[in-house]
């Protein structure tokens, strides 16, 4: 049973992560049609976004699926797309570590970009709020987000096969992802981590297993961090 | 395009999820209220600028639908969600906007 202050910071989560539902909506839409572009059934592209729940690495998946590499390589890739999720989970235990561990292990796995970035920023905020009052908040948040999530994936699939060639939805990836990093690269250490990931994983594209992007991934965050090091050093 | 094999599929599916959990559980389950190293932290942060520019970076320059030739349309479409990504700092407007660029140019280049 939820007594009334809990309830009363799950409405406020409810309402600080509804703004996402404008991010959520197409982005599920589109995973949905272009699941079904690659040859998923409903049930299928629904699994996907049921069982991962994190729209960047469903699309590496299904585009490398598509391009017919291995599935060791299609899974390291994608689960090198969502280690940034390692860093949300360090980030939110001292808000939410001293809760039970089955509303912890519930919490992580509704935690995805969305709901991180509204919850941190409430918690920095208001820094007072109990662990109990902060659980309340964060699934507040998650439930603004995630069953919007499986709805427009199932939408998105079931209206997917009656689109036509000409819409030219190979580019729908591209797009997105490009859509998604711009506004990331707030920094000159994020600027320059970019840029090596473009540069190395266009120079070692013709290497197979998609290794090539493995390296650009591995050496681009090595430039971020560092680039990032040396930026605080000449700032202290 | 290929079909995926459904095996494969769900091994992929089963397998990001499971790795996906792992990865949002360890700290919050496992570690607590432990501090993670600086160091950790900080090649975390990059983590989604030094993946995704390097995968999509191939799929923009040679498209595998226009044969894997450099095409205006889809490089126009590229630019344009960049910098409307960059300058309003919102998904949905770049999103929009990079795909009106290249059903344009695909109608005025076709």
């Amino acid at each position: 049973m939820t007594d009334a202050p809990d309830r009363s910071h799950f409405i406020r989560g409810l309402k600080d992560g509804a703004p996402f539902i404008l991010v959520i909506v197409p982005f599920g839409l589109l995973f949905g049609v272009v699941a079904t572009e690659a040859g998923l059934n409903v049930f299928e592209s629904l699994a996907f976004s049921v069982v991962v729940i994190a729209g960047a690495a469903q699309f590496t998946a299904l585009q490398l699926l598509s391009d017919n590499l291995p599935a060791v390589i299609v899974l390291i890739s994608a689960l090198a797309v969502n280690l940034r999720m390692a860093m949300y989970s360090a980030s939110i235990t001292p808000h939410l570590g001293q809760m039970p561990l089955w509303k912890r292990a519930l919490a992580a796995y509704v935690l995805v970009d969305q709901t991180y970035a509204t919850a941190v920023l409430e918690f920095e905020k208001r820094p007072d709020l109990t662990p109990s009052q902060k659980f309340a908040f964060f699934a507040g948040t998650a439930s603004a987000i995630v069953p919007l999530w499986y709805a427009s994936t199932i939408t998105g699939a079931l209206v997917g096969s009656s689109i036509p060639d000409s819409l030219a939805l190979d580019f729908a990836v591209p797009i997105t992802f490009l859509a998604l990093i711009a506004p990331a690269l707030r920094t000159l250490a994020h600027v320059a981590a970019a840029f090596t990931s473009v540069a190395l994983a266009l120079t070692f594209m013709s290497l197979p297993y998609n290794l090539g992007l493995l390296i650009a991934a591995v050496s681009a965050m090595a430039v971020g961090a560092e680039v990032e090091r040396r930026m605080t050093q000449k700032a202290a | 395009m290929t079909d995926i094999p459904t095996l494969k599929l769900w091994i992929v599916i089963l397998g990001l999820g499971a790795g996906s959990y792992f990865l949002r559980f360890v700290f919050l389950g496992l570690i607590g209220d432990r501090q993670l190293p600086e160091w950790v932290l900080r090649h975390l942060r990059y983590t989604a600028v030094a993946v995704l520019p390097g995968l999509v970076a191939p799929a923009i320059i040679f498209p595998p639908a226009t044969g894997g030739n450099p095409d205006p349309a889809r490089l126009g479409a590229a630019a344009v969600t960049l910098a409307l990504g960059y300058f309003t700092r919102n998904v949905i407007v770049a999103i929009i906007g990079g795909a009106m660029t290249l059903y344009a140019l695909l109608y005025l280049l076709g």
